[in-house]
């Protein structure tokens, strides 16, 4: 029996258009797409370079503005939000994980899951309880103290994963999370990724390459050339 | 704190770019400080001016002289509590290399007007008992190893020949603005000597100083002045201490526009290169500005990021600057204390010091500043990897 919860769409996609302006030319990179994300939905965004996949990832998570049509995210219509509201939208219910980690080099893997938790009211206290727990999710709690320098590709990347949780967000956003990983600490990740969906009920969006990494998703999108296929393809 | 704590670990992420400009900075602060002294030092006499002294000279030119007649003429005069009258004498001290101010004057009323020498009681008693006696400053007594009793010969300039004195006292400034490199004698040793080698040169005097009773009674008292000795064989022009020593410096208002100038090329250069560095870090952190900006972070977190670096490494270059300017002041104003018989950094110099490493710091900032807010997070996210 499917939890009915699930079906509910956190993501309402409508009618979207995204072009780029090279020069003089207009370069169309999403056409008319119309796509619901449930909740507690891992979703995959397979495509060839250039299909749209990291646009439309962008556009979702609020980094983006499109051309036309909506987003609505959790009944917030954020193509109508202004650049600030968009960045306190993001602030507290996007969690970005990206291929490369991202991490900040001078601060530790304590400092840098902390970095999100600034932008909220929390006190020290809390806010060291909320970097402990998301370290603990991502079973770092002995590496806190450690550099991004002097830790592995897939330790690297459960450091952001747990910046990417520590505020509690409802979405995940994951552009090639396993990208830039050895297979085995890739496993580990989208391990990681799919005990966040079943055991926290976050909603993931991950856009990746790799077929490997796409079968871990509950459903799976294809875009080519800017346009997204008709029927999804489920795995689970 | 957080947002401190990564503003002074990304300030050291480049150590040796970091070093370099903070080098930079080092130096162009001092530079800056030295010069800014040097245009202070230059200024010195005219800061340390009396406002109720007034220098009255003969009116076609200072080299001209006026008579010691005029002396009690003045004396009369309503305003006016005392008088005293002197001599530059340019006389060198074994060679011309050995240049300092050296005075022909009034003792006893030269002292008095001029209360910030501070002489010891028996030492000013022996000056005044003794003719032949000399009265040096602290400085240039330490400089030459004089003692009181030292015998000294001056070879005269204006005033040929050889003469004797006998050092009888050793003055102290009052303060850190009062010239302790000058040399004062009895005017009338001067004058007896004129008188029997040179008559036509005797009773003759370079400058009369005079001390009115009050700062406000110099204008009308200069004014009388110059009235008095109107139509005269030797017309006087009479001014303020301050307006005397002002009118030495603007002779020499060019070099010092010219230093002045040289200080502002200095800051700019070196803003320049902390703008340089500044762009370098914004552009290689593009990525992650735009990583915080996903994040949630706004413009004044960045911003302030930016800002905060450029102060960090600008005020810690300019804080060494600064501590380095003191003993750098010291040596050079030793060196150079015929010239600038007061080389002192003045608090003035500090606080622009400070405006200027500021202005630098904000400077090389706005670029970086404006270029990281203003990127899109999408092209910023591009950047990396």
């Amino acid at each position: 029996m499917e939890n009915p919860a699930r079906q509910i769409p956190v993501v309402e996609i409508r009618n979207l258009f995204k072009s780029y302006r090279r020069g003089n030319q207009i370069l169309p990179v999403l056409e008319d797409i119309n796509m619901d994300i449930a909740r507690s939905e891992f979703l995959a965004l397979m495509g060839p370079s250039g299909s749209g996949k990291t646009t439309l990832l962008n556009l979702i998570a609020g980094i983006d503005k499109a051309d036309r049509g909506t987003i609505v995210i959790g009944g917030v219509d954020i193509t109508s939000l202004s650049e600030t509201e968009l960045a306190h939208w993001r602030a507290s219910n996007v969690g970005f994980i990206f291929q490369f980690y991202n991490l900040i080099p001078v601060l530790s893997a304590f400092e840098n899951v902390e970095l999100p938790l600034l932008l909220t009211n929390l006190s020290k206290k809390q806010r060291r309880d909320h970097v402990k727990m998301a370290l603990h999710v991502v079973n770092l709690s002995d590496r806190s103290e450690h550099n991004p320098g002097q830790l592995s590709g897939g330790q690297q990347q459960r450091v952001a994963i747990a910046r990417a949780i520590v505020t509690d967000p409802s979405i995940l956003v994951a552009d090639e999370p396993t990208g830039d990983l050895d297979r085995v600490s890739a496993e580990e990740i989208l391990e990681l990724m799919e005990r966040l969906v079943h055991e926290l009920g976050k909603t993931i969006i991950m856009v990746t390459h790799d077929p490997r990494a796409a079968q871990k998703a509950h459903l799976i999108r294809h875009l080519d050339k800017g346009v997204l296929n008709v029927h999804p393809e489920a795995y689970t | 704190m957080y947002i401190l704590k990564l503003i002074l670990r990304n300030s050291f992420r480049h150590r040796l770019r970091t070093f370099l400009t903070v080098l930079g900075i080092t130096i162009a602060i001092l530079a800056f400080g030295l010069l800014r002294t040097v245009i202070s030092a230059w200024y010195a006499g005219v800061e340390a001016s009396s406002a109720s002294r007034l220098v009255s000279r003969n009116a076609i030119s200072l080299i001209f002289p006026l008579p010691i007649s005029y002396k009690e003429k003045i004396r009369q005069i309503e305003g006016v509590k005392m008088v005293s009258y002197g001599n530059w004498f340019g006389g060198v001290y074994i060679d011309e290399k050995n240049f300092f101010a050296n005075y022909a004057v009034e003792g006893k009323t030269y002292l008095e007007l001029y209360s910030e020498f501070i002489l010891p009681p028996d030492q000013k008693a022996a000056f005044f008992r003794d003719r032949k006696a000399c009265v040096v400053g602290r400085k240039l007594s330490a400089k030459y190893g004089w003692k009181p009793g030292d015998s000294i010969t001056l070879k005269g300039t204006i005033f040929p020949g050889n003469w004797d004195f006998v050092l009888r006292g050793i003055y102290k400034g009052r303060d850190q603005a009062v010239d302790e490199t000058a040399f004062f004698f009895h005017w009338d040793y001067l004058n007896e000597t004129m008188k029997k080698t040179i008559p036509r040169r005797a009773d003759q005097v370079g400058f009369y100083m005079i001390g009115v009773e009050r700062p406000n009674l110099a204008a009308p008292v200069s004014a009388e002045i110059d009235k008095t000795f109107k139509n005269s064989l030797a017309e006087t022009l009479t001014e303020t201490e301050k307006a005397f020593q002002l009118s030495f410096v603007s002779m020499t208002e060019a070099i010092v526009i010219a230093i002045q100038l040289v200080s502002f090329v200095v800051i700019f250069i070196i803003m320049a290169v902390m703008a340089n560095t500044m762009a370098m870090t914004a552009r290689e952190r593009i990525g992650e500005y735009a990583i915080f900006k996903t994040m949630g972070f706004g413009v004044w977190h960045i911003t302030g990021m930016i800002f905060g670096e450029s102060m960090c490494i600008t005020m810690i270059g300019c804080a060494i600057g600064i501590i380095l300017t003191f003993p750098a002041a010291k040596a050079f104003g030793a060196e150079l204390s015929t010239f600038f018989p007061i080389f002192i950094v003045e608090d003035k110099t500090i606080g622009l010091d400070i405006l200027a490493s500021l202005v630098i710091a904000v400077v090389a900032a706005i670029f970086p500043a404006w270029r990281a807010v203003n990127i899109r997070i999408a092209d910023g996210l591009r950047r990396i990897g």
